[in-house]
């Protein structure tokens, strides 16, 4: 007590390559953590989801059954189920354990892009290249959608949720905020089709990343502008993008097969994480760790903040 | 409750106090929550029943005097010491709870049942008579008697002061017979046999006495006694009857022990005794004795048919029931009881027997907004004949605006006026401009137009040519003009007379195409959903088919407005032209549709409509993020979202879901007005065009400033095409005149035509104020001229008109390029592949290395099976969304890569182009199809 607090270290970034592994599920549309960081969800061109243990690389499960690649995956608070999207326009609630289909949710008209859970996972939030963001239930044994947001005019590349608000970045260029508690919608106008939207870790701020090249971090209740974040190249494809744990710096996915690391406050690049060749389709970071996967091709890796030991690193290279 | 004896303190005082705090004392530790149990004052767990009511943890603590149990009282006596006489009563084994105010035996001083207000009733003293009879010393309730308690209910008080008496039944006066008063007593416990003969012998006395015109006052009420049962015998039990035992007033049959007091309580009652025929004791305990005539029920043998297997079955008698008797107990009590009740009925004068069922009586209908409760003359009545009319009748018709056309033609009614009227009285200069559409065409397209639609109306070619004319010279304003209702009543300019010609035309084209034709179950029913309206344009049809020339003036309904009849006039003009009965070959195959889309004659809009796109697009070039960019709507979330979510629900009480809508109507012309309003700055609502990606427009307009250079040689050959064929239908019309009407059903204009005049023109300046440079605009009003001047395109805009952002420049596009060419185009990229949005990267790096970087990675060849594979794959994936386009973006990207490696695979310059032309061409075809299969009729 008498002590004073050690200084806050200076942020660490995941800079080193802990672990590559090959997915072998075809390109890999989509890596995500679990609620917890201890597990990795890859989602396969091949139809198939896999969970993978992020520590030791193993393949813990695969799940099949639906029907064209799968785009996205989201994990419940406790790890009993997780929600995946697919381009065959549906929505697919898995049990862990048992790797079977809970449920299968059909109602979207296009491609389905996203889809979350929410906090407590008993609604699912998926959205959809026809435009609309659906909310499945799934407490109930409604297969119909709660309530369907069609208010975006072009197909819906990203949802994010926390707490009681539900973030959607739309191709149509805008940015939605649903705010349940307060029920009210707001619109945020960028002049670019929205490929990835994010809530800061303190539920102050959104970052969205758009086809421009931009990544913009904006201040949620009032609309403005807080950072802008250039200087990686996101021109046709759609990338996500994250910001870390500690919300101290922003990351986002490139097309020229590196990951770009912003410093939040100053806007300048930190750090130019080279990952391969081709593009970084899909990032995300541990939710309380300095760890981050990227996923590129076929390929998912696991990079922190410090090196590992030598043999595993000669095992990866 | 009662006070202490301390004088100076008589207030009560409840609960245990605080113990007062002293300030030396440490503070005390909480309790923790394990310890905060309930405990009587000898530290027990306080129970919340004694052991005799129910306890479950009697025990040690609880009632057993030790650890072991009950321990045995030793019984010691020595001379010295005798024992006392142990008195124990039931209190000794009881808990204190017991003796509480809820317990089994309170100790507290309480009012008694016995005490209470209820006992004071004489016939609760007739019941307790009889219990006191029944009991072992007669009379035993002398001493109940004797104490009264005082309180009454007001109810009870009130009723006495009417003069109500204890026991007295309550309610309506009831007719019914008077001998049921007698039977009120016999309510059976259990399994009893029915009181034989009782029912039967009472309904044969009746016979002879019942009076219709006396009412009863109702049954006095035996209450059903409460009196504890103080016996160990079962319910209903009753002892044998010493009195009848021994004074040989015998039960009939046998003595039943379970059927209470019924005899006693009718001897009391003074009810007709049936006298018992031998004395002796008998009973069932003493079976049948040697001097008993009938043993017939010695060995009484039970059957279920002696029991009551329904609930409510039987009639149940006049048993005393409560609210809680049976249904048909209730129901017996009918209205006309209760009208009994309300007072003497009338000599002569009988209840009828049956009530007459209510009338369902509807509101009267609201009046229309201009009605005017003074009767109208029909205008035709000449003021002139009334020539006795007073001048004040004459005022008061004047101000009822009655049939004073002739004096005040203008004040029939400012409906009739048109705008140059109104100019006219406002001292206004005529508009120099065109006064309607058709002087907008060119004279020969005017006039193919309207050969067009006189190609199929009288047969009289010179009538509809100088009409025609007229129409065209007068500029005809067709959608609001008078069909000739009062041909009189307009100054007799010849303005008026002009704009009347054309209605007039449709109405003899409408006569003509309907006289004489039968069929009237296959006709098309265009105002389903406005029965009366229906019935009218019925009306109309039907005179028509008679050849009636006034059927307009008939068919209408007086009571509307001068504006409403004409209006409906004009559509039921226009109706009766456009669903002109087929040939009965025709119209034979093809049966109505059952259920119209009633419901979709009004669209969905939202409320709160987003502003202009061009200042955020503004805002954000100079990032001026915030209030610009930001809007904010009133959403609706659904109810078990918030429920899901945990929180409230913002609107409690609305039943809205999502953004607050409003509904209007479809074809309303307002509605056209304010969404084209909104398309200029809102996406569009309506749900084709609602997916359009913004980057439509732009794209196509760039599309076809991309053609007009890449090809220009395809723009000077289209007027020609177009023209050429357009002549020959026209030409060929001209010929087919005459011919079966078939063909007229083809080849006549449709009612999008009609749309497209009336309310295209909305549309097409709100996309061309859409264009942002403005050579681009100006390029568009040509094309858009181009467009007006042709009246094969004319048909498109009503193609055009459901893909709202395509708007004119798609138009130009359909129309410009020709057939050769677009079926090449769609030849080389129909097996092409659509993607919408942000694309996922491919699969391997071989596809994105020629569009992102240029560097090769020898991976790159060891992929090219597969991802041919891929692309196949794709190409089977069917086009799902044909509205949708590839963005912008894509594009740009596109010509970069055309501009970085030109010598790049074909496949993929395929690709690229594919994303440019595709949908476009998609459309094109489809219009082509459609123009073609129009030439070639």
């Amino acid at each position: 007590m008498a002590f004073p607090q050690t200084r806050p270290q200076a942020p660490q970034l995941p800079q080193h390559l802990l672990r590559t592994i090959e997915c072998q599920q075809g390109a890999v549309r989509a890596v995500r953590f679990n609620a917890d960081g201890n597990y990795l969800m890859s989602c396969g061109s091949d139809k198939s989801l896999k969970l993978w243990s992020v520590s030791t690389g193993t393949l813990l499960k695969s799940y099949s059954g639906h029907g064209y690649e799968v785009l996205d995956a989201d994990g419940s608070f406790d790890n009993s189920l997780i929600c995946t999207c697919s381009s065959d326009k549906t929505v697919i609630l898995w049990d862990v354990a048992t790797g079977q289909v809970t449920r299968k949710l059909r109602g979207h008209a296009g491609k389905v892009n996203c889809v979350q859970f929410n906090e407590e996972a008993n609604v699912i939030f998926s959205g959809s290249i026809d435009g609309t963001v659906r909310c499945w239930d799934v407490r109930s044994r409604r297969y119909e959608p709660i309530q369907v947001l069609d208010e975006a005019t072009d197909g819906v590349s990203s949802l994010k949720l926390m707490q009681h608000e539900l973030l959607t970045g739309s191709v149509d260029g805008r940015l939605r905020r649903y705010d349940l508690r307060v029920g009210q919608l707001h619109v945020d106008f960028i002049n670019s089709p929205i490929t990835c939207v994010c809530f800061s870790q303190d539920a102050q701020c959104t970052l969205s990343s758009s086809l421009d090249s931009t990544l913009r971090l904006l201040d949620k209740s009032t609309g403005e502008m807080l950072g802008e974040f250039t200087g990686h190249k996101m021109k046709g494809y759609k990338l996500d993008c994250c910001l870390t744990s500690k919300d101290t710096h922003v990351l986002s996915c490139s097309e020229d097969g590196h990951v770009y690391c912003w410093d939040l406050v100053e806007g300048s690049l930190t750090l130019k994480l080279s990952v391969g060749p081709a593009v970084v389709q899909s990032l995300s970071f541990h939710p309380t760790e300095t760890c981050l996967l990227t996923a590129m091709e076929g390929r998912v890796q696991v990079w922190g903040a410090e090196p590992k030991e030598t043999e595993e690193d000669v095992m990866d290279t | 409750m009662a006070s202490d004896s301390d004088g100076d303190e008589d207030f009560v005082s409840f609960g245990t106090p605080l113990e007062p705090l002293e300030e030396d004392e440490p503070t005390k530790k909480p309790v923790p929550l394990h310890e905060q149990t309930v405990k009587d004052e000898k530290g027990r767990y306080q129970r919340f029943h004694g052991a005799f009511t129910g306890g479950f943890s009697a025990g040690y603590f609880n009632s057993v005097g030790s650890k072991e149990g009950w321990s045995p009282s030793t019984f010691v006596s020595s001379r010295q010491q005798k024992v006392e006489k142990q008195h124990v009563r039931p209190e000794d084994f009881m808990d204190e709870e017991d003796f509480s105010e809820h317990g089994i035996a309170p100790a507290q001083i309480t009012t008694s049942q016995e005490f209470s207000s209820s006992h004071r009733d004489k016939a609760r003293e007739k019941a307790r008579a009889v219990n006191a009879q029944a009991a072992l010393i007669p009379g035993d309730t002398l001493l109940e008697e004797l104490i009264a308690p005082a309180r009454l209910s007001i109810g009870v008080e009130l009723l006495r002061k009417m003069g109500w008496k204890e026991g007295q039944g309550v309610g309506p006066r009831v007719k019914r017979k008077a001998r049921r008063q007698q039977t009120g007593e016999a309510r059976p416990y259990g399994c009893v046999l029915p009181p034989a003969g009782s029912e039967d012998s009472e309904d044969d006395d009746d016979d002879d006495f019942a009076p219709e015109n006396v009412t009863f006052a109702p049954k006095d009420v035996t209450p059903v006694d409460f009196t504890p049962r103080l016996g160990v015998q079962g319910l209903g039990y009753r002892g044998l009857d010493p009195g009848r035992a021994l004074l040989g007033r015998g039960a009939p049959e046998h003595i039943n022990l379970f059927k209470p007091h019924s005899e006693t309580r009718s001897r009391l009652f003074g009810g007709a005794q049936q006298s018992s025929r031998r004395g002796g004791v008998a009973g069932q305990a003493f079976g049948v004795g040697a001097l008993e005539d009938d043993d017939e029920d010695v060995y009484q043998r039970d059957s279920m048919s002696r029991y009551d297997t329904e609930l409510g079955g039987e009639e149940p008698g006049d048993g005393l029931y409560g609210w809680t008797a049976p249904q048909q107990y209730t129901k017996k009590r009918d209205k006309n009881k209760d009208a009994s009740y309300l007072g003497k009925i009338l000599e002569g004068f009988t209840l009828a027997q049956k009530t007459v069922e209510d009338k369902t009586i509807f509101a009267p209908p609201t009046l229309p907004r201009d009605y005017r409760p003074v009767h109208r003359f029909h205008p035709s009545v000449p003021i002139a004949r009334l020539s006795g009319v007073s001048p004040a009748l004459a005022e008061a018709l004047r101000t009822s605006r009655g049939h004073m056309v002739k004096e005040e033609p203008q004040e029939g009614g400012r409906h009739k006026m048109d705008s140059s009227h109104r100019g006219a009285l406002l001292g206004e200069d005529a508009l120099q401009g065109p006064s309607s559409v058709m002087e907008l065409l060119r004279p020969e397209d005017r006039q193919r137009l309207l050969n067009l639609r006189s190609s199929s109306t009288t047969p009289s070619a010179n009538a509809t040519a100088s009409s025609s004319h007229r129409a065209v010279s007068s500029g005809g304003s067709l959608p609001g003009s008078l069909p000739g209702s009062l041909p009189g009543s307009l100054p007799g300019s010849q303005s008026s007379a002009a704009t009347c010609s054309p209605a007039l035309q449709q109405q003899q084209e409408a006569l003509a195409s309907w006289r004489g034709v039968q069929s009237s179950a296959q006709t098309f029913r265009p105002f389903d959903n406005n029965p009366s309206k229906q019935a009218r344009y019925e009306l109309y049809l039907n005179s028509l088919r008679q050849g009636d020339k006034d059927a307009l003036e008939q068919s209408v309904d007086s009571g509307m407005t001068e504006w409403e009849r004409s209006r409906e006039k004009e559509e039921f003009v226009r109706s009766s032209i456009l669903y002109r009965p087929t040939s009965s070959s025709l119209s034979s195959r093809f049966t109505r549709a059952k259920d119209k889309e009633s419901e979709d004659n009004t669209v969905e809009v939202s409320r709160d409509q987003e502003s202009d796109v061009d200042d955020k697009q503004a805002a954000v070039k100079m990032k001026m993020f915030g209030k610009l960019t930001r809007e904010s709507f009133e959403w609706h979330p659904d109810k078990l979202l918030c429920k899901r979510f945990n929180v409230p629900d913002p609107y409690p009480g609305s039943s809205m879901l999502g953004l607050p809508k409003v509904k209007r109507d479809k074809f309303s012309v307002f509605n056209f007005l304010t969404v084209t309003e909104s398309r200029e700055t809102a996406p569009p609502k309506s749900p084709e065009t609602k997916k359009k990606s913004r980057w439509d427009d732009s794209k196509q307009k760039k599309k076809m400033k991309e053609e007009e250079e890449d090809e220009p040689q395809t723009q000077p050959a289209l007027p020609e095409d177009t023209t050429e064929p357009e002549d020959q239908q026209s030409s060929d019309k001209k010929k087919k005149d005459g011919e079966e009407e078939e063909e007229e059903e083809e080849s006549r204009p449709p009612m999008d035509l009609f749309k497209a005049i009336f309310a295209g023109s909305s549309d097409e300046e709100s996309s061309s104020s859409e264009a942002e440079e403005e050579e681009e605009e100006e390029d568009t009003k040509e094309e858009e001229g181009k467009i007006s001047t042709q009246p094969q395109n004319l048909f498109n805009i009503s193609n055009v008109k459901t893909s709202i952002p395509a708007s004119s420049t798609s138009v130009t596009c359909a129309t410009t390029s020709t057939s050769q060419t677009v079926k090449a185009v769609v030849l080389s990229q129909s097996s092409s592949q659509e993607e919408f949005g942000p694309k996922l990267p491919p699969r391997s790096a071989a596809l994105i290395r020629g569009g992102a970087t240029s560097i090769r990675s020898p991976r790159e060849e060891e992929k090219p099976r597969r991802t041919s594979k891929e692309k196949k794959h794709k190409n089977k994936k069917p086009h799902k969304d044909k509205k949708k386009k590839k963005h912008k973006k894509h594009k740009h990207k596109a010509k970069q890569k055309k501009s970085k490696k030109e010598e790049s695979d074909s496949s993929e310059e395929d690709k690229d182009e594919e994303g440019d032309g595709q949908v476009s061409t998609e459309e094109l075809l489809k219009r082509l199809k459609s123009v073609q299969s129009r030439q070639t009729r």
